[in-house]
């Protein structure tokens, strides 16, 4: 076991020295997300901020009923997880703590707003809601103010007339110009809705809005991305099996006090090792990189392993069947297109006709697309049972296959 | 004369339907240099790679220190040491890292292995490179680190298979230089080579191997008691001139019966070495070609098996 181990460390030393192989592991997949990231416009802002825990401050200095409601809006348990309020007095402090970059905004409810807002038919009079926002987080800024204009644009249902806000919000320069055709129209939305029920805002609601609809391509194509890869990274891992031998490396190893079982468990060990390193390692790169959120850890990383097996399984059944190192490059190259293609990492699965989706099931890639996706939309471990499950089956099934063909062939024997 | 440590007896290999080896028998004793000498093809690597546990034979059997290789080849391997003819290293792996990995897999660990690795280095020169990749290494460095795999473990018997082919003068010299060091701190070697001279410098007794036939066996001098009165005379011819030219025409020459270039020296066999001496020194001055020096050499290996074969073993 301890000979298998090395045999299969050494594998992923010499996987993570070739910087060739690197390239297409870690470079492409990573390169080809963050080149699909910038088409779908997901890092039109910055991309320092996650949209998750926004820090702003709210400064209630309105006495009456909308002011108050507003508070809880923000600090309703629906928005927890992606808002993080707090409460000051200080309209000065915290513009100041905006622009030194520890806040992302500052909302200011003035003093007899409630009151103004309800009795003043003059809008050029009302004193109007302020927000203080950093530029440097356009996005969070953007969730803010959405939350803001819908909130605002409830209020308006109750006064009737929506024009008033969105001149206020005009006025004091918090609103450009072009934006108010967008902000009307989602207004027109939240009023209609606002109108159906009486429930407070909730994060779907914002959610629904502009950026998430990218955020949600991303997490569609990193995972493909690292998937197809992995099917590189396996073919690659069973082509130096064959490379060995030609190099002399598996003949030596086989004169050493090493058994055939030893050596063959070392090498799929090496692969499964490298793999998982790769798609734990673009899994990280894309949180950190791209802030994707990929779901429960201890998930995710089943799935990771699960989905490596399975790769694994393609990886040596080609080797098996393969007679030179150059078929099985051959081959897997082949593979990893056809399987990106068939698997899912480009298209979107769910609009293809049934035919294609029952034979997309042969590869890796379509059952760990389909866990990923569930776990990235919030799944659990239980929900991902299924793909976890099948992608087992496939690596066992197919490394049978291929020890069986192999041994039958002849293990470096002759 | 101590046991032997090897002991084969009609081996014999298939490749498919071609024999490669036609049940060969030999003994290797402890301590001793033993050379399989022989032209490419003669079937030199198959019989290594049959006795290392590598393949399996088709007939015959062969034991190693006492254990069958063919019953108990874990056994074997952890007694012999392997140095193959093709380079079979990790190339984006230091020479360090190599010699750990395959230290290893030979069941070494911790401090042994450590030692040992810093030993062999030290034996193979090349302690101030160990920490760079194999892939940067010239060909004779990179043959040291193959022969230093090989001698890890301490093996009672290191098998070398033609471990000079393609580097230059200077690595040659140190590698036989090496072989006799080890030999005489009391490992056991199986030598194969094609080169004469090299199985002449290392061997206590020497097998002729060819078209998978072992056709000699025995010491030197044994085997060159088989020739008969067969001289070799050595001819240095000088840098500038060519020396094809003038063993084409010593070829010729009565009582000649051959002669061959190795760079600038013309080796010749024949019954009468000085009876030539004169003829050849009058074709050298007649095609302007100058002789720096003239040796007359005892019967050798290469005219065993030119009396063997009727053919040079370098063809
Ligand atoms: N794997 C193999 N399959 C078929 N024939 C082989 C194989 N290896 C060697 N041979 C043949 O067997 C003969 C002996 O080869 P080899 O043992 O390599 O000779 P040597 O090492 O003396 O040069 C040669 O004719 C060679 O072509
Ligand atoms: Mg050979």
């Amino acid at each position: 076991m301890k000979k298998a181990f090395l045999i299969g460390w050494k594998d992923v030393k010499l996987a993570f020295r070739d910087r060739a192989a690197l390239l297409l592991m870690l470079a492409a997949p990573f390169l080809l997300t963050l080149g699909l990231g910038l088409v779908t416009g997901r890092f039109s802002g910055s991309s320092n901020t996650g949209i998750s825990d926004i820090p702003f401050v709210i400064v209630n200095q309105d006495e009456g009923q909308l002011g108050t409601e507003l508070v809880k809006v923000f600090e309703s348990e629906d928005m927890a997880d992606l808002l993080e309020p707090s409460s000051a007095s200080d309209p000065v402090a915290a513009r100041q703590a905006v622009d030194e970059d520890k806040l992302a905004a500052v909302i200011v409810i003035p003093a007899g707003f409630s009151e103004s807002f309800f009795s003043s038919q003059d809008s050029i009079e009302a004193p109007a809601i302020e927000l203080y926002s950093n530029p440097a987080r356009p996005t969070s800024v953007g969730v803010i103010t959405t939350i803001l204009e819908s909130f605002l644009a409830r209020a308006e249902m109750i006064r009737a007339g929506s024009e008033v806000t969105l001149t206020q919000l005009l006025s004091t320069g918090r609103l450009q110009p072009q934006e108010v055709a967008a902000a009307a129209e989602r207004m027109a939305e939240q009023q209609s809705e606002a109108g159906a029920s009486n429930s407070s805002l909730t994060l779907k609601n914002v959610t629904e809005s502009g950026a998430e609809v990218d955020f949600d391509v991303l997490a569609y194509m990193a995972p493909g991305m690292a998937l197809m890869f992995l099917m590189f990274t396996t073919t690659n891992g069973g082509r130096s099996l064959l490379a060995e031998q030609r190099l002399g490396t598996l003949p030596r190893l086989l004169t050493t006090p090493v058994n055939t079982t030893q050596v063959l468990g070392g090498k799929v060990l090496g692969i499964f090792l490298t793999g998982a390193a790769q798609m734990l390692i673009l899994i990280v790169a894309s949180t950190l990189f791209f802030q994707l959120n990929w779901g429960d850890p201890l998930a995710v990383l089943l799935l990771v392993l699960a989905a490596v097996v399975g790769a694994v399984g393609w990886g040596m059944i080609i080797t098996a069947l393969a007679r030179t190192p150059g078929q099985v490059s051959a081959v897997g190259s082949a593979l990893m297109l056809g399987f990106g293609i068939l698997g899912g990492s480009f298209i979107n699965l769910d609009n293809m006709p049934n035919w294609f989706r029952v034979i997309a099931k042969i590869t890796p890639n379509a059952w760990g697309l389909d866990g990923f996706n569930t776990l990235a939309l919030g799944g659990g471990l239980a929900n991902i049972l299924t793909p976890i499950l099948a992608l087992l089956i496939m690596g066992v099934a197919l490394f049978a296959i291929s020890v069986f063909i192999i041994n039958r062939r002849g293990f470096g024997q002759r | 004369m101590m046991a032997p440590i090897l002991e084969v007896q009609n081996l014999v290999k298939k490749y498919g339907d071609f024999t490669a080896v036609k049940g060969i028998s030999f003994d290797i004793k402890e301590g001793e240099i033993f050379s399989l000498l022989g032209p490419n093809g003669a079937g030199k690597t198959t019989t290594i790679s049959v006795l290392s546990t590598l393949y399996t034979a088709t007939g015959g059997s062969a034991t190693i220190g006492g254990h069958s290789v063919f019953a108990e080849p874990m056994t074997v391997r952890q007694i012999i040491g392997i140095v193959p003819q093709e380079l079979a290293l990790y190339d984006d792996l230091t020479a360090r890292e190599n010699l750990s990995f395959w230290g290893q897999m030979y069941n070494l660990s911790g401090k042994t292995l450590a030692t040992r690795i810093n030993e062999v280095l030290e034996q193979i020169g090349l302690t101030d490179k160990a920490n760079q990749r194999v892939k940067t290494y010239s060909g004779g460095m990179k043959r040291r680190v193959n022969i230093g795999v090989g001698l890890l473990h301490r093996p009672r018997l290191l098998f070398m298979d033609e471990p000079t082919v393609g580097i230059d003068p200077q690595s040659r010299r140190a590698i036989l230089d090496s072989v006799k060091e080890l030999n005489r701190q009391g490992m056991t070697v199986l030598y194969t080579t094609h080169y004469m001279e090299e199985a002449q410098e290392l061997s206590d007794r020497v097998g002729i191997i060819d078209h998978g036939e072992l056709i000699a066996l025995g010491t030197q001098a044994e085997l060159k008691s088989q020739v008969g009165q067969n001289e070799t005379l050595v001819l240095a011819v000088a840098e500038t001139d060519d020396p094809q030219i003038l063993a084409d025409k010593l070829k010729t020459v009565p009582g000649v019966l051959k002669a061959d270039v190795i760079d600038h020296t013309i080796t010749t066999i024949t019954p009468d070495a000085q009876g030539i001496i004169s003829p050849t020194i009058l074709l050298a001055n007649q095609l302007g070609i100058k002789i720096n020096a003239i040796d007359i050499q005892e019967p050798n290996l290469e005219a065993v098996f030119l009396h063997l074969t009727g053919r040079a073993l370098r063809d």
